[in-house]
């Protein structure tokens, strides 16, 4: 991937997660100015972009909760190289999946009627707010998936390994930990 | 005693007459994995991870419940049985909730040890999302149905150790659940001692003491050694 014209191409994707993966990532610190000498940063939460661009690694967290990461994360594997599913909600579903004990029904009715002080309905694909699939899935049941790194969150050191060994042509290794 | 003589991952081993393959490999530092053997209770073969081919045999044998013999050849680390033993794992995780991120047993838990050291990082099953019950009728403990794997562990350290019997397994297949006495939430049982040697030999987070949150629940399995020798021995000693 380090051939001498092209910086090969870093994105990064948050579907249905808390943000922690990409906090573990930002934790990689000085480190991501060293990064930032080998990739090209061309997509993630925190850019303005219209069309997800073509890249070589995207690292996506969260799982595929609702319509709009579903058609997201499709469009994103046609435009991705390798696609690595980036902690337990993308590789498990985790958190984000333990809505899938209940009916959806039941869980908007929680969300925005039960507990919520200000009533006004239920959104659901009102074109605003995406409508939430029956389950929650984890990224591979959805697209085809590269490379798993799992943990709630990964640590810095465990993407740190893993990019690395990726950028130097090495098959990364697994981070030695399930869930 | 009849000494036996046979090898294991081309090891030559001894071990008594009648001893499991399981044991003997143990005994000379060749940790086959398992989920449902525990040190001081009867053995029952029910995870199948410890599962090992012997020469001239086509079938995978439980090595917790086969016996040595003279001349055996066993090998208990092969492709064959690195693909089962990752299967069964996947298939054990994708049969109920384990959510490892929300679990009093997260780092000590033998199932997610056990998923890291084959080298598992996702699951290829379907998860099967189940919904299950959470007793924690009890004062003390508590009994999550989505993190059990069925290992009947507490049932017999139950039954083996405490001799109370509170614990057995109602339903079947995947549909099978660990119940208290006749199915009684766990805080009305009459047999249960509150002894909590259950929640001790646990290998994932289902019983757990109540109090504990994330990652906090570890245990404490010196007890089962002592009793055991106490009652083979005669001695009380760990």
């Amino acid at each position: 991937m380090n051939d001498a014209n092209h910086k090969p191409r870093l994105a990064t994707l948050w579907l249905g997660g808390c943000s922690g993966c990409h906090m573990s990532f930002f934790d990689l610190d000085e480190r991501l100015i060293d990064l930032a000498r080998r990739v090209e940063f061309c997509a993630c939460p925190l850019m303005d972009y219209k069309d997800f661009p073509d890249a070589d690694i995207t690292l996506v967290e969260g799982a595929v909760a609702n319509e709009e990461h579903l058609a997201y994360i499709k469009k994103v594997r046609k435009h991705t190289k390798v696609l690595v599913s980036l902690g337990d909600c993308a590789v498990t579903g985790n958190v984000t999946a333990l809505r899938n004990l209940f009916p959806v029904e039941d869980v908007l009715n929680r969300a925005y009627r039960e507990t919520s002080t200000v009533v006004t309905g239920i959104p659901s694909g009102n074109a605003i707010i995406p409508r939430l699939l029956p389950r929650v899935r984890p990224v591979h049941e959805v697209v085809k998936v590269d490379y798993f790194i799992p943990a709630c969150p990964p640590s810095a050191d465990a993407i740190h390994a893993f990019l690395t060994a990726l950028l130097d042509g090495r098959t990364p290794s697994g981070s030695g930990r399930f869930g | 005693m009849n000494v036996n003589t046979l090898q294991i991952d081309r090891k030559m081993v001894t071990g008594r007459e009648g001893d499991a393959i399981f044991a003997v490999a143990w005994e000379h530092g060749i940790h086959i994995p398992r989920l449902c053997h525990i040190g001081g209770l009867s053995d029952v073969g029910a995870c199948r991870l410890c599962m090992v081919e012997i020469e001239g045999q086509k079938r995978l044998q439980a090595s917790c419940l086969t016996p040595i013999q003279e001349g055996m050849v066993v090998r208990t680390d092969t492709p064959r049985l690195r693909q089962h033993r990752k299967l069964i794992v996947e298939l054990l995780l994708a049969e109920r909730n384990h959510i490892c991120s929300v679990c009093v047993a997260d780092g000590a838990c033998e199932l997610q040890s056990l998923a890291a050291a084959l080298g598992i990082d996702h699951v290829r099953f379907r998860y099967r999302f189940p919904t299950l019950p959470v007793d924690t009728s009890h004062e003390r403990f508590g009994l999550d149905h989505n993190r059990c794997i069925l290992c009947t562990r507490c049932v017999r350290v139950c039954d083996e150790i405490e001799g109370a019997h509170t614990w057995d397994v109602c339903g079947r297949g995947a549909n099978s659940l660990i119940i208290s006495d006749l199915g009684e939430p766990w805080g009305e049982s009459e047999s249960c001692t509150s002894c909590g040697k259950c929640v001790q030999v646990c290998p994932t987070g289902a019983l757990f003491d109540k109090g504990k949150t994330i990652a906090e629940m570890r245990r404490d399995r010196g007890f089962l050694k002592y009793i055991v020798t106490a009652r083979k021995e005669k001695q009380w000693i760990g």
